[in-house]
């Protein structure tokens, strides 16, 4: 039996404008990443333990630092962020992505790997943003203050947008290489060590020698960056060119190793 | 403020161009060959079945038009495009049903679809197609959480709401319930009513023989019979006689049965205790049958005529069956 035609499926194909199909999917990641439980615990919760938790133990040890200890720990409090949305969320996220064939179907619709690429990292500046306000608000509230200048905004910016692209590319080339266990894995071996020891949270001069050694990963870079803007009101000229580096590397091997099924 | 659409994209300058030509496709994984040499076309407002078992190679040559893969040799042209090279001008065209996955496990079933949707230019109307399937109950379940059928009704969905001009669809009803198969194939059956092409992979025959205007039978990455339903059944004889027995057959059954029913009839194995014969199933054949039995010292447990289906087709062709 032939069904009657109606017109409601007539085909009349074509893609949304390209910035529509971006911000559909960006709003759609962030979604998705604010849903995830685990992914708010490690965006919001474990950086704020560590801002209070780093506070109280500063103050029983008689840890010196050259500033406030909450002056000193919030700029790597935001550090550790960035550092935990645009590497170690963003890579679970993709490596499962791949794994549910949901990189396979979106590879077949009008949206781009340019448009999947810009969407992504539309969603991550929007979480990092929610981060970096609510703890801004918490270390404000625990005597935090920061008076901001022209060259530290430019600064924060600067290790906001390429310390995301930097820890974003190299997610993605762990996702792209590791099945989505072996990276979920990975991701959150990689995010604890270095927030106990790449120098994010905690300034490099606090490692002794190897603090030299720490300011040259992206970890040591993205926190020394985020200290000379909040600290010194200064630009961070050499920890953005560290993170700019890391971030050619870490897209040149994404770019060559990717498997999208 | 009202949307402008400016990457519409214009329908094809030919429409009496296939919409799919397919021509000595090879596609090689490692040193297997999953298709081997397949040339197919498929006519444009028809639905197209690709009939074969598990293995056949139906889902490779599936991804290679939707341009997933690159043939090893051949040429592949969909809507008069290269997939491979011409993805990007292809993809807003056609649209593309995956034999599983392709949803967020965390997304609720509405929210997946009207994502899809954003990414087109005029999608359907979201609320209408969730309607049509079936959604509706399961609207706000994340994905992980829907049955299978409701899983495969959400990929169909996502393949049409783009309103596509082709839509392949990767076995579309494989382990749904009876009623989201009717669901499945009224909708198809409406959009080739409203112009749409559609290609199906599938490996049941009754869905075959029920939708396609054209079935295309593969087996080994090989095309073996190609037709209408009426085509292809028709054959040589018009009716097939199912011979079951309670203990094996003797192993020259085949030969033997055939000898004593004469060359107009064809007998082919099912398996030890099964045979196919084909041809004119009339008196004499089955006085012929009861001879033979009572001469071998066989005792028939069933004997049943029917015409014969695409699945008797596939067995004669290749001397398997297709579901096993």
């Amino acid at each position: 039996m032939r069904a009657i035609s109606r017109g409601t499926f007539t085909p009349r194909p074509g893609s949304a404008p390209l910035s529509r199909q971006v911000l559909a999917q960006a709003r759609m990641e962030t979604r998705l990443l604010l849903r995830n439980g685990e992914q708010v615990l490690l965006a919001v919760v474990i950086p704020l333990i560590v801002l209070v938790g780093g506070i109280v133990a500063a103050k029983k040890v008689d840890l010196e630092f050259s500033h406030s200890a909450v002056d000193t720990l919030t700029p790597g409090v935001l550090a550790l962020a960035v550092m935990s949305t645009s590497f170690t969320s963003l890579a679970i996220a993709t490596g499962f992505e791949r794994r549910y064939g949901v990189l396979k179907r979106l590879g077949s619709s009008p949206l781009p790997r340019s448009g999947l690429l810009a969407g992504k990292v539309g969603a991550l500046l929007f979480v990092e943003a929610l981060q970096v306000l609510v703890i801004g608000i918490v270390a404000g509230a625990l005597g935090w203050t920061w008076n901001p200048s022209a060259a530290g905004l430019l600064g924060l910016l600067g290790c906001i947008l390429l310390g995301t692209a930097a820890f974003a590319s190299l997610g993605l080339f762990l996702a792209g290489v590791l099945r989505a266990e072996a990276t979920l894995a990975a991701a959150n071996l990689v995010y604890l060590l270095l927030m106990a020891g790449g120098a994010v949270v905690f300034p490099t001069t606090t490692y002794g020698s190897f603090g030299s050694v720490l300011a040259w990963l992206p970890s040591g870079a993205l926190g020394n960056g985020m200290r000379t803007v909040f600290l010194d009101s200064a630009f961070p000229a050499l920890p953005l060119l560290v993170l700019a580096a890391w971030a050619v590397l870490g897209t040149i091997l994404t770019a060559r190793t990717f498997k999208w099924e | 403020m009202q949307a402008t659409y400016t990457l519409r994209v214009p329908l094809s300058p030919d429409p009496s161009s296939p919409a799919v030509a397919v021509e000595g496709l090879v596609m090689r994984y490692g040193d297997k060959v999953a298709v081997d040499g397949l040339s197919l076309n498929v006519a444009r407002h028809t639905i197209t079945a690709v009939l074969g078992p598990n293995g056949a190679g139906k889902t490779t040559t599936l991804e290679t038009c939707e341009g997933y893969r690159s043939p090893h040799r051949g040429t592949v042209r969909v809507l008069g495009l290269d997939p491979a090279r011409r993805r990007r001008d292809l993809l807003p065209r056609i649209g593309v049903m995956l034999q599983s996955g392709g949803a967020w496990s965390g997304v609720r079933a509405v929210e997946m679809l009207r994502h899809i949707a954003a990414l087109h230019a005029e999608p359907l109307d979201v609320p209408m197609l969730v309607e049509r399937l079936g959604l509706g109950e399961c609207g706000r379940t994340p994905y992980r959480r829907l049955s299978g059928g409701q899983q495969q009704r959400l990929a169909l969905a996502m393949a049409v709401v783009g309103r596509p001009e082709l839509v392949f669809v990767d076995e579309p009803t494989a382990g749904m319930d009876p009623q989201a198969r009717r669901t499945t194939w009224d909708l198809l059956e409406e959009l080739r009513a409203d112009g749409v092409t559609i290609v199906l992979t599938t490996h049941y025959m009754d869905e075959a023989e029920r939708l396609a205007d054209q079935i295309h039978v593969i087996d080994h990455g090989r095309l073996i019979a190609s037709g209408t339903p009426i085509e292809l059944t028709r054959g040589s004889g018009t009716s097939t006689i199912r011979l079951v027995v309670t203990e094996p057959f003797p192993a020259d059954a085949p030969s033997s049965l055939s000898a004593a029913l004469g060359p107009l009839t064809d007998v082919q194995p099912i398996n030890e205790h099964s045979l196919l014969i084909t041809g004119p199933a009339d008196a004499s054949t089955l006085a012929k049958i009861s001879a033979w039995c009572e001469h071998h010292g066989v005792l028939p447990e069933s004997l049943t005529l029917g015409q014969r289906t695409l699945e008797d087709v596939f067995l004669q062709i290749t001397g398997r069956e297709l579901t096993t």
